[in-house]
């Protein structure tokens, strides 16, 4: 029992930190049909920012440092690569994201010279406490709250508010809501912005837990942040979240198989078998909204 | 685009791969013709690893256009059919003296035969038995991608990339499999197999008269990307553009969607499995993680350099992209100190990946089009006669 | 203009990445600061040649293996210097640079060369491991050193093989290193042995019945010392479960709550350094008393502040002890305090890692096998090399005949002793 709620609790942390990752995918892909490659390698790169800016910054300074560092490379990576492109065809803005992805990997790996960084412990969110029987890192306990905050707070900017309002228009159309008036770059900067935050708390969350940062740290959760965004139907933002949890504990259980099976080899794969299943049997995952055909 | 050729084309461009292939092989084996070479040009220098991995690397971007880039079918699987070109190779061709070695933690393989052996052995078994198994490498990867195809073909553009990634993911899990280890060799890398240079001609005491190791991936690179020329300016070629440009109006046209996106995917995993085998020839081993959804990327993003839907750009773009990664870029690598005394600064392990991923956004941001657009390499020379008319 | 700035816009994104690395390069080791060691180092000591610049600026030069440029001779150095293992690898090229210093010519035929290394990054992946080879071979190297991890040195071995240069692996521990390649010969102990030293230990001393492997999936290097372990393990009556991970996991807390749920007496990680320093940092924060059991690539200082301050209990075997040569220790200690860069390239602390002491070994080992070819044409030197035996401060070496392997017999096991953040002796052991 107790190793029962060890995985469920690795599980959840798991899909809650893949869950802030996976807002920001679905965002940006609701409103640029993008699939954003470079976003994992944000997350790792705000882990990365994390770990230099701590060793001069208090940690109260560095975490707000680090988040608006984040939010503004999110943003210049919007502006310097996917602005130019944007009459482009959508492989071309594909292509630049993948760009985007490689330099930030290859810069971090030249900045640390390929060895993996410690990430500060953070105090609080990484002191531990008992949970039948099992240690577990605050950290661990307050992700799904947190994501549950944010979501919630996301969901009411995004009904509530003019720029949320413009946010669905421009998803909606992208060109007839220009013609609306509406300052369409503007608003994809305030998407780049709303998605850099979430993936720079969702790194602080993810590497307090798991503590060791390399360059390819963001390549698989972003990987598997995509997976849940196209899960939950692209564009959604309660569908990611659970599409995120549900792929954390799916393989936190595969994980945890007795080791005899020999089947934690596929604790990556299962994420992808889940997904094409989802596509085969509902193309536009579990929220998302039937694409009409125009001819 | 490719638009039919006129005899005279035809010609041409035979000769011209004739002409391609001879200097390829007299490229590596000048050293038998003039003693004093230039390091650049000595069979051990980077340049021949540049034009082996490019030609391996050029079949595999051609098959991706053919699917990406002809038939608008979006699909990252390239990695996964390579793996199952690779493995085929690796499993088939290993020599059964070496399995004992390479399968050491399960006990020996479950496969204990090798093709060439099976043919008789010597230069002619393994030359026999490298055709096959490239034969074979192809129509495992086509199998396997028509498996694959049933269920995901019916999904759109980046569903359709996604679902097919994955599937690349899966495969490379299962070849890791521990309970598949007696085929597979579990996670663990296929080694010993036959290489390029196995197929080098030496006399008897074993010394090397003629080279052959860049010939033999020019050669089978060549084959594949020209009977991927014939497919496309076939009459199915014609239907994939059509379904490219638009899917509900070739559908009108009387083109079967199902059955010609099953046809492309499926010829596009044939030639990527082929360029697996030859992957596998090109390291040496066969080994589950290194294909991985980064290959896939690379090789996407050579595609897209050289032009979405050019033939030639796709080749001529991963020989590039090749060069510069593993060859022009690498002084950036270490240290210079100038005979002044003067440190360059910045130059450490891993700046060549930084200024290399610079390049790669600048021509992505400034040359949408890739370098060729979608024109193959004979349009360019037509223009230049015609003085300029063509836009 | 437009383009212009979007052009300036991408240079300061990735310049602002620089920059805030920049800001304090006081943590990052990293392979950077040991090649600029290798500059350093290299100026120092190379006495009257002006000519001898260090790796890199001979890209297409014309120095051929016979000499002319100031009569130098080339030693490939075949090391991760970035990713997984760079933190092994940067040691073990420290470990060579040092010996250089000590030994920075040797004499061939009444003529003095200068010896140079000459770096090759395999970027701990098996993929890389082949260009970066031919790149050695394409340099005109007179034989080659390395490299840490099995997996890359098998991935370059044939390319070494295909060019007739002799390599002389440090710390690849896989037997198929060595099979069926004549041309790689090694200094260190196999698995075979290491996994039997291991097994006996933990049965012996630490009474362990039951076993928990965690290896990395398609890592040779592990999952070979597992295979090995488990062999032994079992067959002295214990009980085995072993589990993989996939490349770039990061979540251990299901595998070592796994391990718990099996009743595992201890657990065994033969892994990459970056993956034994997450194993190690999840398990204290899970509160996990069973003792872990480490290889040769534990034996790091990043592993040891890892657990420093721990409770954590991590047993291991070592090719070289600290104390084991008090003149080397002492050598080593002054030149890694001697420049900033070479410090940090060993962890920011001058703990010495036994690889550093083998790469200290195969740099003589290269030089002894030079002066006995007496030439230096690589087919001389691969001649010349079987015949070789060393004295090093990591034991003798000589090679055995069939494979090219060291005859070794011994390791040692230590444990960390993390209220003092030192690693400490247990024992020699040797195998019946």
């Amino acid at each position: 029992m107790q190793y029962v709620i060890s995985i469920l609790l690795s599980g959840i942390s798991l899909g809650g930190q893949l869950a802030l990752i996976a807002i920001g995918y679905t965002m940006v892909y609701g409103i640029l049909r993008l699939i954003n490659f470079a976003h994992g390698d944000l997350f790792m790169a705000s882990g990365l920012m994390m770990i230099y800016i701590s060793t001069w910054a208090p940690l109260y300074l560095a975490i707000p440092l680090v988040l608006v560092l984040a939010v503004v490379l999110g943003f210049t990576i919007e502006r310097a690569a996917y602005k130019p492109l944007r009459q482009a065809p959508r492989m071309s803005v594909m292509i630049s994201a993948i760009g985007v992805s490689y330099l930030l990997q290859n810069t971090a790996t030249y900045i640390t010279g390929g060895q993996p960084m410690t990430y500060p412990s953070i105090p609080f969110l990484y002191d531990t406490v008992n949970v039948a029987g099992n240690n577990v890192k605050w950290a661990v306990l307050l992700t799904p709250v947190l994501v549950i905050v944010l979501v919630f707070a996301l969901t009411q900017l995004i009904n509530h508010t003019k720029i949320g309002m413009a946010m669905r228009a421009v998803a909606k159309d992208f060109e007839t809501s220009q013609l609306m008036g509406i300052k369409i770059n503007n608003v994809i900067s305030m998407t780049f912005i709303i998605g850099s935050f979430l993936a720079a708390v969702g790194s602080v969350l993810y590497f307090t837990n798991y503590q060791t940062v390399v360059p390819t740290s963001g390549a698989m959760p972003g990987l598997k942040s995509f997976v849940a965004a196209v899960f939950g139907g692209i564009g959604s933002i309660p569908g990611a979240v659970i599409g995120a949890f549900l792929i954390g504990i799916c393989e936190s259980i595969v994980k945890g198989l007795p080791a005899a099976w020999g089947l934690s080899v596929f604790s990556d794969a299962v994420t992808f078998a889940i997904l094409i299943i989802i596509l085969v049997v509902k193309p536009t995952g579990l929220f998302g909204e039937r694409a009409t055909d125009k001819v | 685009m490719i638009e039919k050729k006129s005899k005279a084309g035809t010609a041409a461009a035979l000769i011209g791969i004739l002409v391609l292939l001879l200097g390829v092989v007299l490229l590596e084996n000048l050293g038998a013709f003039i003693p004093n070479l230039p390091p650049i040009l000595l069979p051990t220098s980077q340049l021949f690893i540049v034009l082996k991995k490019g030609a391996v690397y050029s079949l595999v971007a051609v098959s991706m256009n053919l699917l990406n880039g002809f038939t608008g079918l979006f699909s990252l699987g390239q990695a996964g059919f390579m793996l199952l070109g690779a493995y085929t190779y690796a499993i088939l061709m290993l020599p059964t003296a070496n399995r004992p070695t390479v399968y050491y933690l399960y006990g020996g393989s479950a496969i204990n035969f090798s093709l060439p052996e099976l043919f008789g052995g010597g230069m002619f078994g393994l030359i026999l038995g490298t055709i096959v198994v490239f034969i074979l490498a192809g129509c495992v990867a086509a199998f396997v991608a028509w498996l694959i195809g049933l269920p995901v073909l019916r999904l759109k553009s980046d569903y359709l990339a996604i679902a097919t990634l994955g599937f690349a993911e899966i495969l490379r899990a299962i070849f890791q499999w521990d309970k598949l280890g007696p085929i597979t060799n579990g996670a663990n890398m296929i080694g010993s197999i036959p290489i390029y240079s196995s197929f080098n001609i030496t006399d008897a005491s074993g010394k090397v008269i003629v080279r052959l190791t860049t010939f033999i991936p020019f050669l089978t690179a060549i084959i594949c990307i020209t009977m991927i020329v014939l497919l496309i300016n076939s009459s199915y070629g014609r239907a994939f553009k059509a379904i490219r440009e638009d899917e509900i109006a070739a559908e009108a046209m009387g083109i079967n969607l199902a059955k010609h996106k099953m046809l492309a995917f499926c010829t596009s995993a044939f030639f990527a499995g082929v360029g697996g085998a030859l992957f596998a020839m090109y390291v040496g081993n066969a080994q589950a993680k290194v294909y991985t959804s980064a290959m896939t990327y690379e090789i996407l993003l050579i595609v897209v350099i050289g032009g979405i839907g050019s033939i030639t750009g796709s080749c001529l773009a991963t020989f590039l992209y090749v060069a510069c990664s593993e060859w022009w870029l690498r002084f950036l690598d270490s240290p210079l100190v100038l005979s002044s005394g003067f440190k360059v600064p910045l130059l450490r392990n891993g700046f060549r990946m930084v200024v290399f991923s610079i390049v790669i956004m600048i021509v992505v941001l400034f040359f949408r089009k890739g370098i060729m657009g979608n024109r193959e390499l004979p349009d360019l020379f037509k223009k230049k006669k015609k003085g300029g008319v063509a836009k | 203009m437009k383009k212009l700035f979007c052009l300036v816009l991408a240079l300061s994104m990735c310049l602002s990445l620089v920059a805030c690395g920049g800001g304090s390069s006081s943590g990052n080791g990293g392979g950077g600061a040991a090649s600029s060691g290798a500059a350093s180092s290299g100026a120092a000591s190379s006495g009257g040649s002006s000519a001898s610049t260090p790796s890199g600026s001979q890209g297409g030069s014309t120095s051929t293996p016979s000499g002319g440029s100031g009569d130098t001779i080339k030693i490939g150095v075949f090391e991760p210097l970035t990713g997984d293992s760079a933190s092994g690898g940067n040691k073990e090229f420290l470990g060579m640079q040092y010996a250089r210093s000590i030994t920075p010519t040797v004499e061939v035929g009444g003529v003095t060369y200068n010896v140079e290394l000459v770096t090759a990054d395999n970027g701990s992946t098996t993929d890389k491991a082949p260009s970066a080879a031919a790149d050695l071979v394409g340099k005109g190297v007179s034989l080659v050193l390395g490299s840490y991890g099995s997996g890359v040195s098998m991935a370059g071995g044939p390319i070494f093989n295909d060019a007739g240069l002799s390599a002389i692996g440090v710390s690849c521990t896989n037997p198929n290193v060595t099979a069926g390649n004549d041309y790689y010969y090694r200094i260190c102990f196999l698995d075979d042995f290491q996994a039997h030293a291991l097994a006996n230990y933990v049965q012996g001393e630490l009474g362990a019945k039951t076993a928990y492997c965690l290896g990395e999936l398609g890592n040779e290097y592990d999952q070979g010392l597992i295979a090995f372990f488990t062999q032994y393990f079992e067959a002295a009556g214990g009980k085995v479960v072993s589990a993989s991970f996939p490349t770039n996991n990061s979540d251990f807390t299901t595998y070592l709550n796994q391990a718990k749920s099996e009743g595992a007496d201890v657990i065994f990680i033969p892994n990459s350094i970056s993956y034994i320093t997450q194993i190690l940092t999840q398990a204290d924060s899970l509160g996990i008393e069973i003792p872990f059991l480490g290889s040769d690539t534990a034996d790091d200082n990043m592993v040891l502040s890892a657990v420093a301050g721990t409770n954590v209990k991590l047993y291991l075997t070592t090719f070289y002890e600290e104390g084991g040569d008090p003149d080397f220790d002492e050598g080593f200690k002054a030149f890694l305090n001697s420049d900033p860069t070479l410090m940090s390239s060993n962890g920011g602390n001058d703990i010495i890692a036994a690889v550093s002491a083998m790469g200290y070994d195969a740099y003589n080992v290269a030089i002894e096998a030079i002066k006995a070819a007496g030439s230096t044409d690589p087919a001389a030197i691969k001649a010349a090399i079987g015949g070789v035996s060393v004295d090093g401060v990591s034991g003798s070496i000589s090679f055995e005949p069939v494979n090219g392997d060291a005859v070794r017999d011994f390791a040692f096991i230590k444990t960390a002793d993390t209220a003092a953040g030192q690693w400490s002796l247990v024992g020699k052991t040797t195998v019946e």
